[in-house]
């Protein structure tokens, strides 16, 4: 039983909370040879292997470390590039660290709201009158929650698809929010959600469901 | 139980052949519009789940629900997209588009010399398997309106 994240999208769609749980984090470190048996691009800032997939090292991963130092864009923190670098027989054997990239704050702000759009399509695209948006999104990896409030705000919760009862638990978040943001008298509706309180009994509620599932809530 | 309609995009975004059986919402716009906009949200859907997901995805998305109706989506590794609106109760909606892909798109388009292929199915034996298929599945089952 594995909860990985929660949102918070605001009525406007905008990311107005958001929490890690559990997220699994994916690095695989090993040594190369000349030639690179993987191919690797650069794309968005990052040097990602683009095609090749050995020994956990997938399309998608970005490389994170060269012999332990550091990678930032595309070169070294020496000021070294890393495709030159890779490029010259004699600087090998190679270390190389790759990661699953994961989500800059940024990043997740832009899901939130590529999200809002797609909850509204999904309604409008509907065979039958009067359907609501997205409420179970499933993936292989992973199963989304949602639950829209009558007053628009969406509560996301990100899950292990094996997860149950994601409902009552998304209907307790509801309940913090409502006792812990609403009624702190510095929280101004639609902004980010700052408060320690809710953030605190948020993170036990989940610590709780992931332990003894949804019966104890 | 209740199959509502299906889509097949090609690999680039063509709708290939678009069927309905129960369907009581019309959305409004045109089918061609309807299908830019249903294979645009597929197409952010499949990004936001790569990025989103916590671990390496292999098969992606799989299906969306909603208070109404599920969304289930198919997709073959050559880009071929079949997606299957049914009611929330149905199960199995996945091998079912399976079964269309092997057993009538293969068969009856990709077999047929005079179908191009990226193209909307204008052959009349795929439309009639298709929709033999569908009326043969435990899935379909019309209710009384």
């Amino acid at each position: 039983m594995v909860i990985y994240g929660v949102y918070i999208v605001s009525k406007s769609g905008g990311l107005i909370f958001n929490h890690d749980h559990n997220v699994p984090r994916i690095e695989n470190e090993k040594t190369f040879n000349y030639p690179l048996d993987i191919k690797l691009s650069y794309e968005n800032k990052k040097i990602v292997v683009s095609f090749g997939q050995k020994d956990g090292i997938n399309v998608g991963h970005v490389l994170t470390a060269v012999n332990g130092n550091v990678v930032i864009g595309r070169e070294l923190e020496n000021g070294k590039d890393v495709f030159e670098l890779l490029e010259q027989p004699d600087s090998f054997p190679l270390s190389l660290k790759f990661s699953r990239a994961r989500m800059t704050t940024n990043e997740k702000i832009f899901l939130a709201s590529m999200f809002y759009p797609l909850f509204a399509i999904a309604s409008q695209l509907s065979p039958e009158p009067r359907c609501s948006g997205i409420e179970i999104l499933e993936a292989d990896t992973f199963r989304l929650h949602c639950y829209q409030t009558l007053t628009g705000i969406k509560f996301i919760v990100v899950a292990e698809s094996s997860q149950s009862g994601i409902e009552i638990l998304l209907k307790r978040v509801y309940e913090l929010y409502g006792d812990y943001v609403l009624k702190n008298p510095f929280y101004s509706l639609e902004m980010p959600i700052r408060c320690e309180l809710f953030e605190t009994n948020l993170q036990t509620l989940l610590e709780n469901v992931e332990k003894s599932g949804t019966g104890s809530v | 139980m209740t199959i509502h309609n299906l889509y097949i995009f090609s690999k680039n975004g063509t709708l290939l052949y678009y069927a309905e059986w129960n369907r009581l919402n019309k959305s409004g716009i045109t089918k061609e519009e309807e299908a830019k906009l249903m294979y645009g949200m597929l197409f952010s859907i499949k990004s936001f789940v790569n990025k989103i997901s916590p671990l390496d995805p292999k098969e992606g998305f799989l299906y969306y629900k909603t208070s109404k109706y599920t969304l289930h989506y198919f997709e073959t590794p050559s880009g071929l997209k079949f997606v299957l609106n049914t009611d929330n109760a149905s199960q199995n909606a996945r091998e079912l588009l399976q079964q269309l892909y092997r057993d009538v798109y293969l068969e009856y388009v990709v077999k047929n010399p005079l179908c191009q292929l990226n193209e909307p199915i204008q052959s009349e034996l795929f439309k009639l398997k298709v929709d033999e298929l569908f009326k043969k599945s435990p899935l379909f089952l019309s209710r009384a309106i």
